[in-house]
């Protein structure tokens, strides 16, 4: 079937920060983007990032990006690529100024500059004393920033497709990218744009946990994407984990209830954080937290009919200091939980916030993979990834709070302006091959033909429930080789899903199986590369390999959707300009 | 035979926002009252989807109130869903 057909330069999946950064490189320099988004850009889930941007401009005292290096590859636990790591530390500074430029309403120190906040893990002299380095504007950081580089895309003629679903990369016989397969929601119709470069800036995967921070939207389409088109995907054992989030909504508690006084207690009514942090206790560091509650869960001691969560008190605390001190948390506890925490206990687990992985690129956001030989990086012509579906890694095992803004502002940029190069040595369109749309058509067509098979809702909760125990914050060796046999029965379900509603026009049911077939090849590679890694490094921590393997493990994990086969690449411990950063026990 | 509307179906996938807490309050509202919406009732919520995500959190949880009236009596549904 030949289906219709549209042309562009460069054709960008994704109209979050990243994608829209890298857009606006693009449209400026007069070059035809089209921009694809499921859902309106400015609803994007960077809306929902509130930290800031981090960046050394030293606006509150001295700073300097190689401080903001050893941070952020400290944070990673050695597992960030050095040269990605230097490259992003440095242009910091200059993507904020751009930002700033383009009428982002940064926070002002009286003096006109931007204003820094402090953030965890920031540091000063290499771990010495704490620096304000948080750009922010007010709690609507990521919200400012997505109006701010929509509004300059617009301005620069940018083209948006809004509410198309991307289905599948088209490669030609060469392997080179040369566009995408996208459904128009509105009419179910499929068609092709052709392009000479094509950008994934889909965001994260959260979707795939039951507890998660990640709005609906976030299913890893990218990485379903590119996994189909025989892309690996990068180190997809670690996920940022936040301890409190509601049980069953994933809406976060902030920290400060348990600064204020707030503690969690097992089913038992215990106080178990005084047996695993008998000093800090409720206190101690977020991973400490998390896999302390994930262990009483696991070990049957949790709370509620499923003993799935455990409960965060602060009654005690009087309902004064809950409203002056803790505003927002009444409303959130009664809407989310429907609990009044001045008088009941809060459910909590925790909860998946972030995704560290994704399609390995270098850092001008060039999709690269092994060809051929085990560890080579091959650069996929004509393919970039950018922000939260890339792994570039700048984010090693663990991110550093702020940086996941920087990463899509330093990548988008870069993504960009590598594309502007490749289009002038690439001037043509290369001819697009005869199955060009076939996976896609092949896709869509088992769903409309389906009579009966599997429910899509229900395949989702057994992948959901799959991953929060078996690949949640308590791992161990056993509990990830059961989760890898049953997310592996989940695919095979997901493979046989039916719905019931065939018809084309705004097809909700059709767009969200679709999203599970990404979703369900992203919650796979994260149990197999998770138990495939004996050890315990930044957010993986094995119950049963408890310390980090630098001799072993000192590398990258690749998941290949094809036999569901694991290779792995050499970590770039070299920087572009500086000394290496060696390897050091973690200590905060 | 139609499952839902086509109006019903393009309703529900407006509701996927960027913000989790609204995606969960909107899927509570949709689950209740998706399909006994008025004419009016759905301009309303139109225009309350056209809102940016961290605004319609505000309206929604009762932090704010919108100056046009007729979104009003829409928003109290969302608010007690």
């Amino acid at each position: 079937m030949a289906l219709p057909r549209q042309i562009f330069d460069t054709v960008i999946v994704g109209g979050g920060g990243s994608g829209l950064r890298a857009a606006l490189q693009l449209a400026e320099a007069g070059n035809h983007v089209a921009v694809f988004s499921k859902v309106f850009p400015t609803r994007s889930h960077t809306v929902a990032a509130q930290g800031g941007i981090g960046a050394s401009l030293g606006n509150m005292q001295e700073d300097h990006w190689l401080w903001h290096m050893y941070d952020t590859i400290k944070g990673s636990d050695y597992l960030g690529d050095q040269d990605a790591i230097e490259f992003m530390c440095r242009k910091a500074a200059e993507v904020v100024y751009e930002l700033e430029h383009f009428g982002m309403p940064f926070d002002r120190n009286p003096d006109g500059t931007i204003y820094q906040r402090p953030f965890g893990g920031h540091s000063q002299n290499f771990g010495q004393r704490p620096v304000q380095r948080a750009c922010a504007a007010a709690d609507r950081t990521g919200h400012a920033m997505l109006h701010t580089l929509y509004q300059r895309n617009v301005r620069a003629h940018c083209q948006f497709f809004v509410e198309w679903m991307v289905l599948d990369l088209i490669r030609d016989y060469e392997g080179v990218v040369v566009g995408i397969v996208a459904l128009e929601m509105e009419t179910g119709q499929p068609m092709i744009f052709q392009a000479k470069s094509t950008i994934l800036a889909t965001g994260g995967a959260g979707r795939i946990y039951q507890s998660s921070t990640n709005a609906f939207i976030n299913t890893g389409d990218g990485l379903g994407i590119a996994a189909r088109a025989g892309i690996p995907l990068e180190d997809m054992e670690f996920w940022q984990f936040h301890p409190t989030g509601v049980a069953g909504a994933g809406v976060l508690i902030t920290e400060a209830v348990r600064g204020e006084g707030g503690i969690l207690l097992n089913s038992k009514g215990e106080r178990f954080m005084e047996r695993y942090a008998p000093t800090m206790k409720d206190l101690a560091s977020r991973d400490v937290v998390s896999r302390a509650m994930d262990k009483e869960i696991k070990e049957g001691r949790g709370a509620g009919p499923e003993k799935d969560y455990v409960l965060l008190k602060l009654d005690h605390l009087g309902t004064e200091v809950i409203n002056k001190r803790l505003p927002g948390i009444l409303e959130i506890a009664l809407k989310f939980a429907n609990v009044d925490p001045t008088r009941d206990p809060i459910p909590v687990v925790p909860t998946c916030h972030y995704q560290m992985g994704g399609i390995p690129t270098n850092y001008y956001g060039q999709v690269v993979a092994p060809r051929g030989s085990s560890g080579s990086n091959e650069v996929v012509p004509g393919l970039y990834a950018i922000g939260e579906c890339a792994c570039v890694s700048v984010h090693g095992a663990n991110r550093l709070g702020t940086n996941s803004l920087l990463d899509l502002l330093v990548f988008g940029k870069s993504a960009g302006d590598h594309v502007r190069e490749w289009l002038k040595g690439n001037p043509q369109h290369r001819d697009l091959p005869q199955d060009a749309a076939d996976r896609s058509l092949e896709r869509l067509a088992r769903l409309d033909n389906a009579e009966s098979g599997e429910n899509i809702s229900e395949v989702a909760a057994a992948m959901r429930r799959t991953v929060q125990h078996h690949a949640g914050v308590f791992r161990t060796g056993k509990l990830l080789a059961e989760g890898v046999t049953k997310i592996q029965q989940v695919a095979e379900r997901a493979r046989n899903t039916a719905i019931k509603d065939k018809s084309r026009v705004f097809n909700t049911a059709r767009i969200e199986a679709l999203e599970l077939e990404n979703l369900v090849i992203v919650a796979e590679a994260t149990l197999v590369a998770a138990e495939a890694r004996t050890e315990s490094r930044g957010a993986q921590a094995r119950e049963d390999f408890k310390d980090r393997d630098d001799k072993n493990w000192l590398k990258h994990s690749l998941w290949y959707l094809e036999g569901s086969r694991l290779d792995y690449k050499p970590v770039n411990l070299q920087p572009l300009t500086v000394e290496s950063f060696e390897p050091k026990v973690r200590v905060y | 035979m139609e499952l839902f509307t086509r109006e019903q179906e393009r309703i529900r996938w407006r509701s996927r926002r960027g913000l989790l807490e609204m995606d969960l309050i909107l899927q509570r509202f949709l689950a209740q009252h998706l399909r006994t919406l008025s004419e009016p009732e759905i301009r309303a919520y139109d225009a309350l989807l056209q809102l940016p995500d961290n605004d319609f959190l505000d309206f929604a949880m009762g932090r704010k109130t919108p100056e046009k009236a007729e979104l009003i009596p829409v928003l109290e549904k969302i608010r007690q869903s």
